[in-house]
């Protein structure tokens, strides 16, 4: 089991009103992305387990490239992964804020 | 311990028990008081067939249409559930669930239900037998299971002794007696070397708890400590009206 | 999540647990109690290089169903094929002592069990079978409080294991074409028995020894559905204001359907024997007709009872 964990600055919060939303499954193959606005407003976070170890490069290497297209600022993610892809990693976070431009 | 021996040393006072068709018995033992005890059971290690759990659900039944509160023994020597393409075409979860409700059933409505394991069982038998009663006394050869290490290993992918090295330090999974106590699935283990009689009027004029304390028990043991402050925190916040 | 569709439109097989729920309550009603964010995770996963689930397979919660309040928990087939383990079970124990507390207390008063699962987790194999044992229990109390407890099959994960014991253990019983039910799955009595007991790489004869149509010719299910999330909960709101006691008189009735059923079928190992007994015209070609087709067919007499 691998932890990796990594922190971006933001230029905006993120809209809406959300304070969480999950999507994707822990399975192999795939990922859970769970998202909560728990952060500072130009501050966001990635936390992945991973149960398959010795990706901590790719992992952080998407992790910062979703960051550069955006940085979600205030929302936390907490990433429980089965060995997914990278496009699917990105794919999940990019739903995970969608989901969170919503308002409840 | 063979059925006979476990009988008369539970009954010196007297018992009666006929066999089934099918690997069952059903009868009565009596207390030195004269109290008479229900005895039903699935013995000769024989595979739980939807054949014979009807034919012990019928018992059961037979026991809670008498009326009164006759305390019922479930002996358990079975398998796991019979493994056949029959069986399962014809609901064999059915016929488990419906063993499993009338021994439910019957501690609700005032039979005091326990269940005595002096053999095997595994899987769905376990289940529908052993652990459908309200306590659950082992003897020492007693030999539950739920799935056997080598199975285990397969679906986990986990090698075999890396496994049974687990097993030393935490009871979750791993065959037999001492895990299934420590998770709170058995009651009570009884002493074979010392009469049964005195062991079993003890378990029988024990308080019960009103409702099932399994969990707690676990917790106590130290051998699951989540399963009772996850229901009861999920109990209380579900009933919360908000 | 495939967010193309509205909830209730999404086929029941491919939607998850979550969206489950959306499009069979009321709109928007669901409340979850012990959601992902409280990390209610197993803690026996991770050496066995498994990663968790925040809410370890099963999402459990209050909403209303037409109007009605209900508790609802739904496994996710998913993660570990929607096994009980000790936190997924214990959530679900919870979930129907709540049930049972509330009935005279002006609680809901019924439960829905969207089932997903191969039986107990072995990584967890106590924990969970014990967790099954529980939930059997805190179901017939429950019942007899007099909650009415809906089973809904139709995952991926069919309902195997303890899960087909619990299905049975239920008021109602809703399935679909794609419900597995049993209690040892096919791959497990092949393993055991060998290829000649049960070949379970032929999938047509898994499906007529487990599915949702034999399951319901027979009376293992009480109501037969398109796949529809809509379609299960139409039958969960037509289901909840029915549902059979459980009393002494329910498990005698049980009792004699059940020895009926051994009497009439008892032989048969297939179940184009029991469709020809049962007197269907074309007892072959089950698996061809259309859900129309199947749902228009006359029903032999054991499918309906209030014997569970």
């Amino acid at each position: 089991m691998e932890k990796i964990e990594v922190r971006g600055t933001a230029k905006r919060r993120v809209p809406g009103t959300s304070l969480r939303a999950i999507t994707g499954v822990s399975a192999s193959g795939n990922l859970e992305v769970l998202v909560e606005r728990v952060m500072p407003d130009r501050e966001c976070m990635v936390e992945v387990t991973t149960a398959v170890a010795g990706f901590g490069d790719i992992w952080r290497a998407v992790i910062e490239e979703f960051f550069e297209r955006g940085a979600p600022g205030g929302l936390r993610f907490s990433i429980n992964d089965g060995g997914a892809r990278p496009d699917t990693v990105t794919l999940r976070l990019m739903q995970g804020v969608r989901l969170m431009e919503t308002t409840k | 311990m063979t059925l006979d021996d476990l009988i008369a040393s539970m009954f010196p006072a007297g018992h009666a028990v006929k066999r089934g068709l099918r690997s069952t018995v059903h009868g009565a033992g009596r207390l030195e008081d004269g109290t008479e005890v229900a005895l039903i059971g699935i013995v000769d290690r024989t595979p739980l067939t939807i054949d014979a759990a009807i034919e012990v659900a019928g018992y059961v039944l037979s026991v809670i249409e008498k009326g009164g509160t006759t305390p019922i023994l479930v002996l358990v020597d079975t398998a796991s559930q019979n493994m056949a393409r029959r069986d399962e075409l014809l609901g064999l979860n059915e016929y488990l669930a419906h063993l499993s409700k009338c021994l439910t059933l019957a501690a609700l409505e005032g039979h005091r239900t326990i269940g005595i394991l002096y053999g095997h069982a595994a899987a769905g038998a376990l289940i529908a037998t052993a652990l459908s009663t309200q306590v659950l006394v082992a003897l020492p050869d007693a030999e539950p299971s739920v799935m056997d290490l080598p199975s285990i290993s397969r679906v986990t992918k986990l090698p075999l002794d890396k496994l049974t090295e687990l097993a030393k330090s935490t009871p979750v999974f791993a065959p037999g007696l001492e895990p299934l106590f420590a998770v709170g699935a058995v009651t009570v283990r009884w002493d074979a070397t010392k009469p049964l009689a005195a062991q079993l009027l003890t378990v029988l004029q024990a308080p019960l708890a009103q409702h099932d304390p399994r969990d707690a028990i676990g917790l106590e043991r130290k051998g699951r400590l989540l399963a009772a402050p996850i229901a009861a925190r999920v109990a209380m916040e579900a009933n919360a009206h908000g | 999540m495939t967010g193309l569709l509205p909830a209730h439109e999404q086929d029941w097989y491919e939607a998850s647990a979550r969206e489950r729920i959306a499009g069979l309550l009321d709109p928007g009603s669901f409340v979850e109690v012990l959601g992902p964010e409280q990390r209610a995770m197993s803690p026996h996963l991770a050496q066995f290089d498994l990663t968790g689930a925040f809410d370890d397979g099963l999402v459990v919660g209050r909403g209303l169903l037409d109007g009605k309040a209900v508790l609802i928990a739904a496994q996710e087939g998913r993660f570990l094929g929607g096994a009980f383990g000790e936190v997924h079970g214990a959530k679900l124990v919870g979930l129907l002592r709540a049930a049972r507390d509330g009935a005279k207390e002006g609680g809901p008063q019924s439960v829905l069990l969207l089932l997903d699962t191969g039986g107990v987790r072995l990584q967890e194999a106590n924990v969970g079978e014990l967790a099954i044992s529980e939930i059997i229990r805190a179901i017939v109390e429950a019942r007899i409080a007099g909650i009415a407890v809906i089973a809904l099959v139709g995952g991926r994960s069919g309902a195997f294991g303890g899960g087909g014991i619990v299905t049975a253990c239920c008021s109602r019983i809703v399935v679909s074409e794609h419900a597995r039910i049993s209690v040892s799955g096919p791959e497990v009595i092949e393993t055991n028995k060998g290829v000649e007991e049960f070949d379970s790489k032929d999938r047509a004869l898994v499906w007529r020894v487990t599915g949702g149509r034999t399951r319901r010719l027979t009376g293992g299910a009480d109501r037969y559905v398109k796949g529809r999330v809509q379609d299960f909960r139409d039958a969960a709101i037509a289901l909840v204001e029915k549902a059979p006691p459980l009393t002494i008189a329910t498990l005698q009735a049980e009792q004699r359907r059940l020895a009926e059923r051994l009497r009439l079928y008892g032989d048969a190992k297939d179940a184009p024997e029991i469709w020809e007994k049962a007197g269907l015209s074309d007892p072959t070609h089950m698996a061809d007709l259309t859900d129309d087709q199947f749902l228009a067919l006359p029903m032999p007499k054991e499918a309906d009872h209030d014997a569970r």
